[in-house]
């Protein structure tokens, strides 16, 4: 028994890192995927998934996508908010435009992907939403000011979105992921990484399918008495 | 349903509510499940039962070893066994608060004691202990229960670093109102008030806790260790 079949499901930042293995995950496990990402795609080779271009940051064309789903599927179950950038300056040299540019896509992204499915899931009075933050959405990180910033933002607005909406059968979930081998963190300085990894007890970092299955988790009905709570993934980097 | 084929678990307080629910859950999942409990087990349910009081340390020794001997391995712990008591500090006695301890908070240490060394020698292991919203959230009265399960969660940290480079993971589960015998025991305004503060409106099940659990127990959550995972309705995030 697959465990989310049939679940319409859009998740952004699907072309690679976290996105694509939560893509891919969701459409093993059953679910309809709708991937979608600034960035072009090649075809999925996966019939469950199809892709879309999506700007996490532009409103209307979260407007166009979640009407093209609802008329193609007639309800959305699930929604990753999976697509993020990261900025490494501190404060002192951190430009308004970097900043806005991190808020834009980190945390303005989630909160318009999600007011763009809550019609739909508000309908049907069911639904799951799942907002990728990160570790250093809980602890402070060197540099990094705006992704820090966005990233604590999703947390928060992951609680708000779950008590506001719990009465009508929608949860709403943050994943915190530790460090986590993807394009993104590929390009960070291998020293960065070092130290991450060396804050990890679990000696290693992860891999984006560990994340994914702690978004199947959380998207499913094994969780469905799971709202507004934060799922840390991180090989223990919090714990410390 | 295989998530868990091949793992041996322990369960403790199996034999009713919370407990009852993750063994039925793991054994459905295809884990080998050993449910404990110091009361009677009404239906077996399951491959195998043990009679276990978790304050008695040189029970858990027998238990684990009696484990090890019949299955060669121990894959996950399930320190589930807890019980409460309504008294507030001002008026608690020594006596009850040492009660809700042993079984709430020493049960948990003598149990990862017990199965640290066997999760080792297989080669890793997860461990999982049942906190509560009341680790991490006030409510008035049951001052025990509040310090002992605010205790299992940095108990499980404290494990989770630790042994991580031993292949263990430890994580909390921070169950809300769940629909159980030690719920139903509670006054009927108590359980309105957790109701209330609940934002999905309902009371939890043990196979909502349940979902939780396997998920913590199987290899899909590898890189989970040291965590919180709350199963509350929205409880803690309002």
């Amino acid at each position: 028994m697959r465990r989310l079949e049939g679940k319409v499901t859009i998740v952004t930042g699907a072309t690679m890192g976290i996105g694509r293995a939560v893509a891919k995950a969701f459409a093993a496990e059953g679910a309809w995927v709708i991937a979608a990402d600034i960035a072009d795609q090649d075809r999925p080779g996966d019939q469950k998934i199809e892709t879309r271009r999506l700007d996490v940051a532009d409103e209307e064309a979260w407007a166009s996508l979640a009407e093209e789903v609802m008329r193609r599927y007639g309800r959305v179950d699930v929604l990753v908010n999976a697509a993020g950038v990261i900025g490494y300056e501190p404060i002192h040299e951190l430009t308004t435009a970097q900043w806005q540019r991190v808020l834009d896509v980190d945390q303005t992204g989630v909160y318009l992907g999600m007011r763009a499915v809550l019609p739909a899931m508000r309908e049907r009075r069911a639904g799951s939403i799942i907002n990728l933050s990160s570790a250093w959405g809980v602890v402070g990180g060197v540099g990094v000011a705006a992704y820090n910033a966005a990233k604590g933002a999703v947390g928060s607005m992951s609680r708000n979105a779950a008590v506001t909406y719990a009465r009508e059968g929608i949860r709403v979930n943050a994943v915190v992921p530790g460090w986590i081998r993807t394009p993104l963190t590929d390009r960070q300085p291998a020293d960065a990484n070092e130290r991450v990894i060396g804050a990890t007890p679990a000696g290693h970092g992860g891999e984006p399918e560990d994340i994914a299955a702690g978004c199947v988790y959380l998207a499913g009905d094994d969780a469905r008495f799971v709202t507004g709570t934060e799922l840390v993934i991180d090989g223990g980097f919090l714990a410390v | 349903m295989t998530r868990l084929t091949g793992k041996v678990a322990i369960v403790t307080g199996a034999s009713r509510g919370i407990g009852a629910g993750i063994a039925t859950a793991m054994a459905a999942e295809g884990a080998t499940v050993i449910g404990c409990d110091v009361l009677g087990f009404s239906a077996p349910a399951l491959a195998a039962t043990e009679a276990l009081d978790v304050t008695d340390e040189d029970a858990w020794a027998q238990v684990v070893a009696k484990v090890l001997e019949r299955t060669g391995r121990l894959d996950v712990l399930v320190n589930n066994a807890g019980i409460t008591s309504p008294e507030s500090v001002h008026e608690s006695r020594l006596e009850e608060w040492r009660r809700v301890v042993s079984v709430n908070q020493t049960g948990v240490f003598f149990g990862m004691r017990a199965a640290i060394p066997a999760m080792e020698a297989g080669g890793g292991g997860a461990i999982i202990n049942i906190s509560s919203i009341c680790g991490a959230a006030a409510v008035p009265g049951i001052a025990a229960y509040h310090a002992a399960k605010g205790a299992v969660r940095t108990m499980t940290k404290n494990a989770a670093i630790t042994y991580a480079r031993q292949g263990i993971r430890a994580n909390a589960i921070l169950p809300g109102w769940i629909q159980t015998p030690m719920t139903a025991g509670q006054s009927a305004d108590v359980n309105d008030r957790f109701l209330d503060a609940t934002p999905l409106g309902r009371p939890g099940t043990p196979s909502d806790v349940a979902g939780a659990a396997v998920f913590l127990a199987s290899d899909e959550s590898a890189f989970i260790t040291g965590v919180d995972l709350p199963v509350d309705g929205g409880y803690l995030a309002a």
